[in-house]
């Protein structure tokens, strides 16, 4: 499957050098491997491991590196056009190669939406101008993400959308939402989904539990989240349409999507990496920074979404990356624009899983590379013989801390600002290409 | 306007107390009870000046004081303003929802004007739930902010007139059931006086409402939850009633207001389970007829007027302490 509009994975970077990275600790989640190797990289793509009379133009030295696919982040707001002070596609493509991230997922919900095949080209124009990270497009499921009219879904994906979605909005007549997975998957297309219920959602800003009641903060039940499931759910049984069911926050909301996958239902699930690392608690302090959509939930709930991604439940971690500007958190809380700025943290919060024993090594890279391309269905995530030379060497051991103001993101908010990590991208390769270099970069 | 991003402040128990002295208002939680104390001591001292009609005192002479209502309000805003006066502070009222924040002023580029007139003390009332907090973190460090209530979230100086009140009529709280009772999802009044009562001890704090105006989890905040009035009511020494907050539903919570007053309006029947001691209060402004007859409202067991002007002396306790002047009443 193409990964931009009309041309080759490989091809399209017009990369002719043959490069050599060296004694990298290689770990491929898709193929299995996991050992020190040599990677032979040629005209832009993977050649194989430890190749045989391979003839290197330049050799890179990764011995106590390690070298994995590019990172497939299945949820970024590049925020262009309409909110182009809160992010760009060249600022947020930027941001991605620095964290290792090779291939983001834009989501429609720009302003105006993505729900025109001029606006998908645009799209991809601009990440092609910035020759960073790849950029691969969700159209709008409605137009104007307005839940009543079905988009031109054929043409956008000829403009080469990989799927569609209506983000954050609703679609609350559900014979729309059913004509729209039916037309969608007559298509091929695949739907990407965040359930959140409208009406139970409406006003709130926090979980609804004992913090926002100390707090005083409307709160959002965990009902928002599985009663659209539960919804979802039965049309994906009545029309058979592949759905992606994205952003995750409650036991119960996992627990919903394992009996589907159990029943044979063609659904996947992934989950923010904020939402494995923080709850409900952190907004204690009217942290606006932890002000998310789906809110921060419970420890329980966190607890679940960890076993869900070690069950296999949740087979991917995305950053739902939200860059904002400092203003739109510079507010009472609930006045405070929800969202994270995730790109630069996914890498090293997902490294910090295996850390803490939910995942091994192996599975958590293959949580934001393998799995991920896979629901997408894009050939990234993979060092296979043939795909894109998309890839990330890492320091695992190098120790650093966050610091907001130094983040590649236009936005800069975050609220792991002061948080000790561990794993930091060295050199960064999209297409054999070099696109990010720790030692070029000031703020690394 | 700074650039700096903003960082996670500290908890409000901490941002509100600097080396145990009373340094902005925001909420009652985390006060400790020797400061909750020593707060309505310093208010006993301001009620007995009134009583001996000594109504005003030089203590904040030449200071300027900001009433900032976002949200309406004439009664709170009335008694601010008017303990600010007998201390011989300046007073300035601000209504700032006809003001500069409609025009597109963030909430700091308001505080950074008021700052530059030189205001020493922001009382604050806002629709959102930690807006207090939010400008006490943000202020110059020679302001102080006393939170005059915040969206759901808090209410402080109403919870400690509440507990004046409560201390005047019924001494030490330890043996005390309390029922706070009505709209408790919708109401920082509800809070703070929860907070408020379980800092000072009291026997023990019951909420009555039905499911819809409780908020979830409610039990967690230290207090017994009921839905059947008669059982709740039974035996307690004082019912703390809460105003139906209507401007804040907007969704379906109750089925008829007739309904909620058969269920939890009090009436002297109800009041009647009660000790036959029981105090009855209320925040003001009440819906006779809705969630407290006009009978109870009235009669001998009300103690709703006291608690007005009980609020002043409290305002002007809490003026002054974070004013850093609470030694100069002690005498």
């Amino acid at each position: 499957m193409s990964m931009q509009h009309g041309t080759h994975p490989c091809a399209a970077e017009g990369a002719t050098s043959r490069l050599l990275i060296r004694q990298g600790h290689v770990i491929d989640p898709a193929n299995g491997i996991d050992r020190v190797a040599d990677l032979a990289i040629a005209d832009g793509c993977i050649v194989g491991l430890d190749p045989q009379a391979f003839q290197a133009d330049e050799t890179l030295d990764a011995r106590g590196l390690l070298v994995i696919p590019g990172l497939v982040d299945l949820a970024v707001r590049l925020r262009e056009p309409g909110a182009e002070h809160k992010g760009t596609v060249a600022s947020e493509c930027r941001a991605a190669v620095a964290a290792g991230i090779t291939t983001i997922c834009a989501q429609p919900d720009t302003a105006p939406p993505i729900d025109t095949p001029a606006d998908v080209r645009l799209l991809h124009q601009k990440a092609t101008a910035a020759g960073r990270a790849r950029v691969v497009v969700l159209g709008a499921l409605t137009r104007a993400l307005d839940g009543e009219h079905l988009t031109d879904m054929a043409a956008l994906a000829e403009a080469g959308c990989i799927g569609v979605s209506n983000a954050q909005r609703p679609v609350p007549d559900l014979l729309v939402l059913r004509r729209a997975l039916e037309y969608a998957s007559g298509l091929g297309l695949s739907v990407h989904a965040q359930p959140m219920d409208a009406t139970l959602t409406r006003g709130g800003c926090a979980h609804e539990g004992p913090i926002a009641t100390r707090l005083g903060l409307a709160a959002i039940p965990i009902a928002a989240e599985t009663a659209a499931l539960g919804q979802w759910l039965a049309l994906v049984e009545q029309t058979g349409a592949r759905v992606h069911f994205g952003r995750l926050s409650s036991a119960v909301g996992v627990r919903m999507l394992a009996r589907a996958i159990a029943d044979g239902l063609p659904v996947s699930g992934d989950v923010a990496a904020h939402q494995l690392f923080l709850s409900e608690m952190d907004i204690a302090d009217f942290n606006p920074q932890c002000h998310v959509l789906p809110p921060l939930r419970s420890q329980r709930d966190q607890a679940a979404l960890r076993a869900a991604l070690a069950d296999g439940t949740l087979t991917a971690v995305c950053s739902d990356h939200q860059p904002h500007e400092i203003d739109a958190k510079l507010a009472p809380f609930a006045e405070t624009r929800p969202g994270i700025s995730g790109l630069e943290t996914l890498l090293a919060l997902t490294l910090r899983l295996a850390d803490e024993g939910v995942l091994t090594l192996r599975e958590a890279i293959a949580r934001v590379t393998a799995a991920p391309a896979r629901i997408l269905g894009v050939p990234a995530g993979t060092l296979s013989a043939g795909a894109p030379a998309d890839l990330c060497l890492l320091d695992p051991d190098a120790e650093w801390e966050l610091d907001a103001d130094r983040l590649h993101s236009r936005g800069h908010n975050t609220p792991f600002h002061g948080w000790p990590l561990r794993g930091r991208v060295r050199r960064t390769l999209r297409g054999g290409h070099t696109v990010y270099l720790a030692d070029e970069d000031p703020s690394a | 306007m700074s650039t700096a991003i903003p960082r996670p402040g500290p908890l409000p128990g901490t941002l509100q107390v600097r080396d145990g002295q009373l340094r902005h208002l925001l909420t009652i939680e985390g006060l400790g009870r020797p400061l909750l104390e020593q707060i309505l001591d310093n208010a006993e001292s301001f009620a007995s000046l009134n009583e001996q009609g000594v109504k005003k005192v030089p203590l904040l002479r030449g200071k300027t004081i900001a009433n900032l209502f976002f949200e309406p309000s004439t009664r709170t805003r009335t008694t601010f303003e008017l303990a600010a006066k007998r201390l011989s502070a300046d007073v300035m009222n601000l209504t700032m929802s006809a003001s500069s924040t409609t025009k597109g002023e963030t909430l700091l580029d308001t505080l950074r004007n008021l700052e530059a007139m030189q205001c020493d003390l922001f009382i604050v009332r806002h629709a959102e739930a930690g807006a207090a907090h939010f400008i006490a973190r943000h202020v110059a460090p020679n302001i102080a902010v006393v939170n005059a209530g915040d969206g759901r979230h808090a209410h402080p100086t109403q919870a400690l007139l509440d507990m004046f009140t409560i201390r005047r009529h019924k001494g030490d709280l330890s043996s005390l059931r309390v029922a706070v009772v009505g709209d408790v999802l919708h109401s920082r009044v509800a809070r703070s006086d929860i907070h408020a009562l379980n800092t000072l001890a009291t026997g023990e704090v019951r909420v009555i409402g039905p499911r819809t105006l409780l908020p979830a989890g409610v039990e967690q905040l230290g207090v017994q939850v009921y839905h059947d009035m008669d059982k709740g009511l039974r035996d307690v020494d004082v019912v703390m009633m809460l105003r139906l907050q209507r401007e804040r539903m907007h969704g379906a919570f109750i089925p008829s207001e007739h309904e909620y007053f058969q269920r939890y309006g009090l009436t002297e029947e109800r009041l009647a389970l009660a000790a036959p001691d029981a105090i009855v209060m209320h925040p003001g402004p009440a819906n006779r007829g809705v969630e407290i007859t006009s009978e109870v409202a009235d009669g001998p067991r009300s103690v709703i007027l006291e608690q007005v002007t009980y609020g002043l002396s409290v305002r002007m306790a809490v003026m002054a302490m974070v004013m850093g002047v609470k030694d100069a009443f002690d005498t």
